[in-house]
C-alpha cells in the first residue's frame, strides 16, 4: 500500500483526471447552456435581428419590444388573457395541492403502517413507473366521458392527484421519520391522522417540496387539448402554443412566450434544488 | 391505535384452512386495519381509476374494432395480425422507436451517472449551478423549439449558415425534411435533454454515500478513481441506478413531442415516425380506438418488458 494521508481532502484523484473531468463537464455543458442562452438572447432580439443574415447568437440591441407585443396580443385575445392564467394557476394549484396531500397519506400508510397487501400495492405503483402515460391516453377518455368530466376542470386536476411517481419518492423518504417519533404521538392519544399531519408531514419537508415542484412541472405544461374544448378553461401552454404557430409574423412574441414557459419551472427548481436533492437521495429503488 | 400490525393473512398452522375461514381471517385483518386502507384509499381510488382500469381496458379494447361512435365489436387477433402482417409504417415506427431508444436510452443513462459523477467533485456552489445546467433543458417546456432554428433547412439555420460560412457545405442541407439527416438531428435534441429525474438521483446518491468507505477503500488498495467508481460507489448507489433506469427506458419509448415539433407529424417518408406517434395517428386523428389500443398494449409490454431485463443487468453492478 502505497503512503497516503487519510484525512486528505480527495482521495485516489489525479491531476490528469481532474483536468479530463472538467474539460468534459464545460465542453457537453456549453452543449446543454448554449441553447437555452440563446432563447433567452432571442427574446430581446429586435425583429431585424431575428431574421438577420448570417445569424446572430448574442442580441446587440436588447429590446422589450416582444413583451410588449405579446401584452398587446394577450389584449386582442378573444377570451381575456387573464382566464388562460388564471386557468393554469387554478389547474397547478389544487392538482399539486391534491397530490401532495393524497400520495403523503398513502406513502405514510404503505411505510409506517403493515397491512395486507400493501406490499403489493407499492409494487404495483412501481410497475406502473415503468411505463408512459401515453399508453393510458385513449382509455383515459373514455374514463373522463363515463364520468362526465371532458371540458371540466377536473379531468385535468382529478388524476394529477395519483401520479405514482409522488407516491414512490414520498414513501421512500418516509423511511427516514423515525417510528419512536409516531409512537410517542400516538401514546399521548393523537389520532392517527393527527399523527400524520401534525408529527410525520413537517418531518418530510423536503419531499412535499420535491412533490410540489415535479407535479407543477407536469401541470404547468398541461395544455390539456384532449379533455378540453371550451376556449374560456383553456391553458395558458394551450394559448402560448398558439401564438407560437403563428410563424414568421409572430418570430418575436414566439421568442417572448418560449422564455416565459421556461423561466417559471426553471427558477422554481433553482430555488428548490437542496430539498429535491435531499428527497432524490431516497429515491432508489431496492431489490427484495 | 396501534397499526404496527401481524404481518397479512396467516393461517394457523397444523389445521386445515378452508377457502371459508381463510376468507373470514382475511376480512377480520382488513377491518383491524381500516384507518390504514382509509390512507391508501384516496390515492388508491384515483391511481386505480386512472392507471390501472386504463390498461386493463387498453388491452380489451385491442381485440375490438371501435370507432367511438359505435360498441366495440370483438374481432380476436385482427389488430394485432393487422399491425405487424400488413402495417409497413407501423413496422417502420417500431424499427425508428428502437434505434431511438436503443441509442439515446443507454446514452443519456450512461451520461447522466458520468455528469453526475463529474458534478460531485465540484465544490457546492458551483455543483448547485452545473446540476441547474445539466438539469433545465428537461423541464423548460418547449424551448427544444429552439432546435428548430438552429437546425432550419434555410441558410438562416444556424448549422447551415456555419456549414457554408467554413466551406463544408455549398448549399443548405435539409436537415428536417431529408429522411437520411431527421433521426440523427432528433437524437441530438432527445440527448439534450435526456439528463432527467434519474439524473437527480445520481446526483443526490452520490452525495450520500459515506466517506468513510472511500478511505476503507484506499486501505483495501483502490488506486484510481475508476476502481473506486467500479467497487465503492455503484454498488452503493444500485438503488438509483435502477431508478434511474425505469425513468430512462420509460421516457426514450415514449418519444413523440419531440419529433412531431421538430419533424412535423408524418414527417418526410415517415423517416421520424415512433410508435406514439402511430398511436397518436390512429388514436386522435383517424378514431380507430381498436388498432390504437393494440399498438398502446404492444407498447406497454415492450416498456415493463425492456424494464424487467435492465433491472437484471444492473443487479449485476459492481460484481
Amino acid at each position: 500500500m502505497r503512503h497516503r494521508k487519510l484525512n486528505t481532502k480527495r482521495l485516489n484523484r489525479s491531476l490528469g483526471g481532474d483536468i479530463f473531468s472538467i474539460a468534459v463537464l464545460v465542453l457537453f455543458g456549453s452543449f446543454m447552456v448554449l441553447p437555452m442562452i440563446y432563447a433567452i438572447s432571442n427574446a430581446f432580439k429586435p425583429l431585424d435581428e431575428l431574421f438577420m443574415f448570417p445569424p446572430r447568437f448574442f442580441v446587440r440591441n436588447p429590446t422589450m419590444d416582444n413583451f410588449r407585443d405579446l401584452f398587446l396580443l394577450m389584449a386582442q385575445s378573444w377570451v381575456p388573457f387573464s382566464r388562460y392564467i388564471f386557468n393554469t394557476l387554478f389547474i397547478t394549484a389544487a392538482g399539486t395541492a391534491g397530490h401532495v396531500v393524497v400520495a403523503s397519506m398513502a406513502a405514510y400508510a404503505l411505510e409506517k403502517h403493515r397491512f395486507p397487501g400493501s406490499k403489493l400495492f407499492f409494487s404495483i405503483v412501481v410497475t406502473s413507473l415503468m411505463f408512459s402515460s401515453v399508453v393510458t391516453a385513449i382509455p383515459n377518455y373514455l374514463v373522463m366521458a363515463r364520468l362526465n368530466w371532458l371540458d371540466t376542470y377536473l379531468s385535468l386536476i382529478i388524476p394529477a392527484f395519483g401520479y405514482p411517481l409522488g407516491l414512490f419518492l414520498m414513501k421512500q423518504f418516509m423511511e427516514t421519520v423515525p417510528d419512536s417519533l409516531l409512537e410517542s404521538a400516538r401514546m399521548d392519544g393523537a389520532s392517527e391522522f393527527r399523527t400524520f399531519w401534525t408529527i410525520a408531514m413537517p418531518c418530510v419537508k423536503p419531499a412535499w417540496l420535491t412533490l410540489v415542484i415535479f407535479s407543477f412541472q407536469t401541470l404547468w405544461g398541461n395544455t390539456g387539448s384532449t379533455f378540453i374544448y371550451s376556449e374560456e378553461l383553456k391553458t395558458l401552454p394551450y394559448a402560448l402554443n398558439q401564438i407560437l404557430l403563428g410563424g414568421f409574423a409572430r418570430a418575436g412574441v414566439g421568442a417572448a412566450v418560449v422564455l416565459l414557459m421556461m423561466i417559471v419551472p426553471v427558477t422554481l427548481f433553482m430555488v428548490t434544488q437542496s430539498s429535491i436533492i435531499q428527497t432524490m437521495a431516497k429515491s432508489g429503488i431496492k431489490d427484495d | 391505535m396501534s397499526a404496527v400490525v401481524e404481518k397479512a393473512v396467516q393461517p394457523v398452522q397444523g389445521k386445515t384452512v378452508t377457502f371459508r375461514s381463510r376468507f373470514e381471517n382475511l376480512k377480520k385483518q382488513v377491518w383491524k386495519n381500516k384507518i390504514s386502507y382509509l390512507f391508501v384509499a384516496p390515492f388508491g381510488i384515483i391511481f386505480f381509476v386512472f392507471t390501472i382500469i386504463p390498461v386493463v381496458v387498453s388491452m380489451g379494447l385491442s381485440f375490438t374494432y371501435f370507432n367511438i361512435l359505435e360498441t366495440p365489436k370483438f374481432i380476436g387477433w385482427q389488430n394485432y395480425t393487422r399491425l405487424f402482417l400488413s402495417d409497413d409504417v407501423f413496422l417502420k415506427s417500431v424499427k425508428n422507436t428502437f434505434l431511438l431508444a436503443a441509442i439515446t436510452g443507454p446514452i443519456g443513462y450512461l451520461a447522466s451517472l458520468m455528469f453526475a459523477w463529474f458534478i460531485n467533485e465540484l465544490p457546492p456552489k458551483i455543483r448547485a449551478l452545473m446540476v441547474l445546467i445539466f438539469y433545465a433543458p428537461s423541464i423548460s417546456g418547449n424551448v427544444y423549439m429552439i432546435w428548430q432554428v438552429m437546425f432550419s433547412s434555410d441558410a438562416y439555420g444556424y448549422v447551415n449558415s456555419t456549414l457554408i460560412k467554413l466551406g463544408i457545405a455549398t448549399e443548405p442541407i435539409l436537415w428536417l425534411q431529408d429522411p437520411k439527416y431527421i433521426m440523427p438531428v432528433i437524437m441530438i435534441v432527445v440527448l439534450w435533454m435526456s439528463l432527467g429525474t434519474g439524473f437527480l438521483s445520481f446526483v443526490a446518491g452520490l452525495q450520500s454515500i459515506d466517506r468513510v468507505q472511500y478511505e476503507a477503500g484506499v486501505v483495501d488498495g483502490i488506486k484510481n478513481r475508476w476502481q473506486e467508481l467500479w467497487y465503492i460507489t455503484l454498488p452503493n448507489m444500485k438503488p438509483m441506478l435502477m431508478f434511474g433506469a425505469v425513468m430512462s427506458i420509460t421516457s426514450s419509448f415514449a418519444i413523440s413531442d419531440v419529433t412531431i415539433a421538430l419533424a412535423g407529424m408524418p414527417s418526410v417518408d415517415y423517416a421520424a415516425h415512433t410508435v406514439v406517434n402511430h398511436l397518436i395517428d390512429y388514436g386522435t386523428i383517424r378514431f380507430e380506438m381498436g388498432y390504437a389500443s393494440a399498438i398502446a398494449t404492444v407498447l406497454f409490454l415492450t416498456m415493463i418488458f425492456c424494464n424487467k431485463v435492465v433491472q437484471n443487468l444492473l443487479r449485476k453492478v459492481g460484481r
